[in-house]
């Protein structure tokens, strides 16, 4: 009886009666969808909302409709252009070295040799460790530098000493990131490599072909789906790096490492300011979408392709 | 979709061929110099902090560090952390306690989700599995804010049922994506059989379906614990004290004036340890889970 109330309701109204019987006919989906569609669509409609509102939560009193003056103040901010020049910096420099070095990492392990398993999976456990800890790990032991390893090794070996967070901070950031992302490309460029069929490489090797000319004309565009996969999902979840920065510089020294999360973060949490922090996640959503718009239509015709 | 990639039955390539020494050599120092930091940290996590800040850098863990790249090892560290005055074990419980609610939503809601889009053919579909494609893709900085003043409105900050909900809705579309491309891989006349035996759905995915992609499933829960388990953002932003899980811990570490280390290295060697392990396990699935199921 509770359950056929609403419907005998919803029937009234056609919009929600088309709902139900969409529901019903779907129990299997319909938890997830609703679910998704609530816990993420809802609250970013809300911060579009937001982000045409002047409001600080300290001083409520004080709020009203903006317009997109939020977003002409952004603009016109020394901080959000240098967070935004940032953000790009960080994400381009990441996806790009990772996938690089990604290449190589799955280059040395697609061959057999003894203890293979142990080095892929020492290889991947960068990816695996809690971000904080190895931001924090790699802040302290590595480039500290008065106790830090690796200015130690620079110094035995008679280079200066570094002081990496005063001195680069920013490409201090991206070797942190770059440590965690590369072991990602790899395993996209391995599934890749496996993928090649055998008939193809012998074929090349038939006709002559050195390893380099194998791997340059034959590897490097088979792999070239790959690295696209590769570079759209590194973008997208790069686009948000945020663990590093917080554990480490805290976006400075001034604004040298701010990227859009972190002054997001900073700008909600720090000066209340939620007007201007909303418009800033829109930025950062839109910038996301244009790489997501990319990533799904090639993941749609993946799926196309296969069926 | 995309690839065959690494099955336990790959067969053994005859290209795939043991190479020069060098490089079987070059492998292993890269993998070394990559592992370096992990390492590290763990056997810091084993010195006194006066040895901990010691150069050159020790790894051989001795009773009394006698001889070259040793130092004596000492489980001081991981009594500090341990003691009751720290509170860490509360920090980790809640891990626990949230990673574990949330996979167990995430399940109950993407296994009929996942099964009805890759068996149930209909044009709709493919719209459904974009949509929640596309609820991955949306960065937690977009929609942090209205949550942070919603949760704080409801009284919800700092209650574990708020990074529940959050890490289910993180999760959610990994695993019905990666739950789908498990599902299409059990054989269609296996299904078909299943029908002509007049089995309902229910008995379809609860006594064949699921059964066979039991792998699969292991595999999107050990995924979705991997980023639960790591997630700082949300964490930072939605609890404090009551109900804050193990990255949060490691904040206390990243303020501190006096060097820490070693308390820093055991605190993270208990953080990190448990996923890095699953990793481990899972290693084959996680290329699948970080792709959504389009490299296999």
């Amino acid at each position: 009886m509770a359950l056929s109330a609403p419907a005998a309701n919803a029937t009234r109204i056609p919009i929600l009666s088309g709902l139900f019987d969409w529901v019903r006919g779907n129990l299997l989906l319909a938890p997830a969808l609703i679910y998704a569609i609530v816990i993420t669509q809802a609250p970013f409609l809300l911060t579009i909302w937001f982000s045409l509102q002047k409001w600080n939560l300290l001083r409520p009193e004080n709020s009203r409709f903006n317009g997109i003056g939020n977003y002409i103040d952004l603009f016109q901010t020394d901080e959000f252009v240098s967070a935004l020049i940032n953000t790009v910096a960080l994400t381009a420099s990441v996806v790009l070295i990772s996938l690089v070095v990604g290449l190589f990492y799955a280059e040395l392990v697609n061959h057999r040799f003894p203890g293979r398993g142990i080095v892929r999976t020492l290889l991947i456990t960068p990816f695996l460790v809690m971000p904080v800890v190895g931001a924090l790990g790699w802040k302290n032991m590595l480039l500290n530098p008065i106790f830090g390893v690796l200015d130690w090794l620079i110094t035995s070996l008679g280079g200066p000493r570094v002081d990496w967070f005063a001195q680069f901070p920013l490409p201090s950031i991206i070797i942190i990131v770059i440590w965690r992302w590369a072991p990602f490309m790899m395993l996209i460029l391995l599934a890749g490599m496996q993928a090649l069929s055998d008939e193809v490489r012998e074929a090349g090797r038939v006709d002559g072909a050195t390893a380099m000319q194998e791997f340059r004309f034959i590897v490097l565009p088979h792999l070239r789906r790959y690295m696209q996969l590769g570079i759209l999902l590194g973008t997208i979840y790069v686009l948000s790096e945020f663990d590093s920065i917080a554990m480490t510089t805290q976006g400075g020294p001034g604004n040298a490492t701010m990227n859009l999360p972190y002054l997001i973060y900073r700008t909600v949490f720090y000066s209340y300011d939620v007007g201007h922090a909303a418009a800033m996640g829109v930025v950062v959503v839109v910038l996301t979408f244009i790489f997501a718009t990319y990533l799904i239509r090639m993941l749609g015709r993946l799926m196309e392709g296969n069926r | 979709m995309i690839a065959v990639g690494w099955r336990r039955t790959r067969h053994k390539s005859p290209l795939v061929e043991r190479v020069p020494l060098w490089r079987g050599v070059l492998a292993w120092i890269v993998a070394l110099v990559v592992f370096f930091p992990v390492l590290y940290i763990f056997v810091t996590g084993f010195k006194s902090e006066q040895n901990a800040l010691g150069l050159p850098p020790t790894i051989i863990p001795t009773t009394d560090g006698g001889f070259p790249l040793s130092f004596p090892f000492t489980t001081e560290n991981y009594a500090a952390i341990l003691a009751p005055e720290r509170n860490f074990v509360s920090f980790f419980t809640n891990s626990v306690l949230t990673v574990a609610a949330s996979g167990l939503l995430v399940m109950l809601m993407a296994i009929p989700c996942a099964y009805a889009l890759s068996w149930k053919r209909r044009g709709q579909n493919r719209d459904i599995l974009f949509f929640f494609l596309s609820t991955k893709f949306l960065p937690a900085v977009g929609v942090i804010i209205p949550l942070f003043v919603i949760a704080r409105d409801l009284k919800l900050i700092d209650q574990p049922i708020t990074l529940i909900i959050m890490y289910t809705s993180m999760n959610l579309p990994i695993a019905i994506w990666m739950l789908r491309s498990f599902f299409d891989e059990v054989p269609k006349d296996v299904l078909d059989a299943c029908q002509v035996d007049g089995a309902n759905t229910r008995q379809e995915l609860f006594s064949v379906a699921l059964p066979m992609i039991t792998p699969g499933l292991v595999a999107t829960l050990f995924i979705c614990s991997i980023f639960a388990w790591n997630e700082f953002f949300f964490a930072l932003n939605l609890v404090a004290t009551r109900a804050a899980t193990v990255p949060l811990f490691m904040i206390g570490f990243e303020t501190s004036e006096g060097l820490f280390w070693a308390k820093l290295a055991a605190a993270g060697t208990m953080a990190m340890l448990p996923v890095v392990v699953i990793g481990w396990a899972a290693q084959r699935s996680l290329v699948r889970g970080m792709s959504m199921g389009a490299v296999k």
